[in-house]
């Protein structure tokens, strides 16, 4: 620890007190935003202390906006289902990367590690997904491309089982008679809770966040948007309502089809709660697993 | 001029003995993770010969005549190849410059909290990196919106300012993605930093102070030359993606607004408003390959080079 002088101390409360509130404060002004009475949003804009509140937002999302709830069930299927399978066949690739002896191993954790260096990129990927595999327009859009599992975090993962897990433990097992399955399963698994924790993690906030995949593969079937597909295409509409109405002048637009501003920013609020709901539990192993991936594994 | 002693023979003998079949059930573990990575991965590697045909939907891509170069013919010829060339590389270089300086000090003041005011700071910082980039284009647009948001509404109007049309003020931006970029990344850089000096020794410190060090002198002499081999690591891995950006702050977050193309352009944004918007998937493909080729020449270069200079910090 740098040792300074009493005064230099306070130098870094202050600078970071400071960062800790740039943090936050966009957040409360999102919050604020969404319960602002409509009349004064339009007359004041947003601000972080309306001169009047009202839960008209949400309650047009409770009761009328069906797009929404049916986005968030397909953003929580996506993620629960995603995270599980991307977890499992990470360990199932990882696993035996590890085992000292297998044949090839060092052959295919090479080709693991080559597609980290190396990709087609978006056209090739988009081409064979909706021309050969044809996953547009179904909820596989949304699992498959690019977050089913991380080379990476195999990568991790297996390093964290060769420095982790004695080969001894693994040989005792095996000579009482334990399958392979059984072995990881019964033995490796067990002693690997933080590495798996943070796989998992990573991979489910991948999934939460992403919106992506619902924009390049999603083209007509709009109700498998996840709801960060929802909030993007909100956004774009409003801009382009908005350039076609200059262009459209005295054209009278029928603006009932896209939410009030308060509404929109109602609808990213209830996107980011799952999210700043889940933190707190999990902000020790998030640190964890920033620390453990960040640095050459 | 391996000597076949008896203590070799032995050590060679049990493992024939099971053969092959005794790792098929460990082979069977690995085809889901193979076979996703054959799909996700190697196939579309061999899709970027795409970029030499000239495709064709109605008759398949696999059916498309090859054209040779012409698809980077097109591209050159714009304006638009120098533009998002010069687009992405530019705001790595200024990303990778102030993201990594301003993690570096926030680490050092961090270090430098002993109360539990540190758990409250390390746990905010890291609330922007846990946003999809989708909330932060609204909450961007909560600010920046010409009639709604808040800098014109309750920062430039009680100052007498006109409001500024931010969305179609191309002059702007470079600073506004700056900014965002730094504000969502920083938390995390920073504490990968942390977590490298609060390994550092202690000891170091102690004997700094003994020979007379200032505050600066023991971070200069004692954290920074801690901190090289972190450092040296993650500029490398940003020095590899150096052809790529973060499609969601160069599309979403300037709302894919055609008056800000200029300075908001980069290669994904390129790629993908032609595959997907304009239909020209011809400059598209020839863009995408070179990103590729491009990105992939600069990691083996960075590597070699690090290799040589400080062979630790090589990344393989």
């Amino acid at each position: 620890m740098i040792t300074s002088s009493k005064a230099a101390k306070i130098i870094p409360n202050v600078v970071l007190a400071i960062l800790t509130l740039l943090c936050v404060i966009p957040l409360l002004l999102l919050l604020m935003a969404s319960i602002t009475d409509e009349q004064t949003l339009t007359m004041n804009g947003y601000s972080f202390f309306p001169a009047k509140f009202s839960a008209a937002s949400y309650q047009y999302i409770f009761k009328a906006s069906q797009t929404v709830f049916r986005a968030y069930g397909v953003t929580f299927f996506v993620t629960i289902i995603g995270t599980a399978c991307n977890v499992l066949m990470t360990v199932l690739l990882a696993y035996p990367l590890a085992r000292p002896g297998l044949p090839a191993r060092n052959v295919i954790a090479f080709l693991v590690f080559f597609t980290m260096l190396f990709n087609g990129g978006l056209v090739p990927t988009y081409i064979m997904y909706s021309q050969v595999f044809h996953i547009r327009d179904s909820i596989f859009a949304l699992l498959i491309p690019t977050f089913l599992m991380s080379p990476f975090n195999v990568i991790l993962m297996r390093n964290y089982f060769k420095t982790n897990i004695p080969d001894a433990i693994i040989e005792a097992a095996k000579l009482d008679g334990a399958s392979e399955i059984k072995t990881l399963a019964e033995v490796v698994l067990p002693m690997s809770t933080p590495i798996i924790g943070t796989v998992g993690l990573m991979a489910g906030l991948a999934y939460w966040n992403d919106w992506t995949n619902g924009l390049y593969y999603i083209v007509k079937r709009t109700d498998l948007y996840s709801i960060q597909n929802v909030l993007t295409n909100m956004l774009n509409n409003i801009q382009f309502l908005k350039s076609s109405a200059q262009q459209l002048q005295g054209v009278n637009l029928e603006m009932g089809a896209i939410p009030s501003v308060g509404v929109r920013m109602a609808i990213a609020v209830v996107a980011v709660i799952p999210v700043m709901v889940v933190y707190p539990f999990i902000q020790k192993s998030f640190v964890k697993g920033i620390v453990i991936g960040g640095v050459k594994g | 001029m391996a000597k076949q002693t008896p203590a070799n023979a032995l050590k060679g003998a049990p493992k024939k003995q099971g053969g092959f079949s005794k790792w098929l059930p460990l082979y069977a573990l690995m085809i889901p993770g193979l076979a996703y990575l054959v799909i996700n991965n190697y196939l579309p590697m061999f899709g970027l010969t795409f970029a030499f045909k000239k495709i064709n939907y109605n008759v398949g891509v696999f059916n498309s005549p090859w054209c040779g170069l012409d698809n980077f013919g097109f591209l050159f010829k714009t304006k638009d190849a120098f533009i998002i060339f010069r687009n992405t590389i530019c705001y790595n270089l200024v990303f990778i410059l102030l993201g990594n300086v301003l993690a570096i000090v926030i680490a050092i003041m961090l270090e430098q909290i002993r109360t539990k005011a540190l758990k409250v700071y390390q746990t905010c910082i890291l609330i922007p990196y846990l946003l999809s980039i989708t909330v932060v284009s609204y909450l961007a647009f909560a600010f920046l919106s010409t009639d709604n948001g808040f800098i014109n509404n309750s920062i430039l109007a009680p100052l007498g300012v006109e409001p500024v049309s931010w969305y179609s003020t191309p002059k702007y931006w470079p600073f506004i993605l700056v900014f965002i970029n730094l504000w969502k990344g920083f938390g995390y850089s920073s504490i990968l930093y942390f977590a490298t000096l609060i390994g550092v020794d202690g000891s170091y410190y102690e004997a700094a102070v003994i020979d007379g060090a200032s505050t600066w002198q023991q971070i200069k002499y004692v954290t920074l030359p801690c901190l090289k081999t972190t450092i040296i690591t993650l500029v490398i891995m940003a020095i590899g993606r150096m052809f790529y950006s973060d499609f969601g702050l160069f599309y979403q977050v300037p709302m894919n607004n055609g008056m800000l193309f200029d300075v908001t352009n980069t290669i994904d944004t390129y790629v993908y408003r032609g595959l997907l918007q304009l239909n020209d998937v011809g400059r598209s493909s020839a863009a995408g390959f070179l990103q590729s080729l491009l990105g992939f020449t600069l990691v083996m270069i960075t590597n070699v080079i690090t290799r040589k200079v400080d062979p630790d910090s090589a990344l393989f």
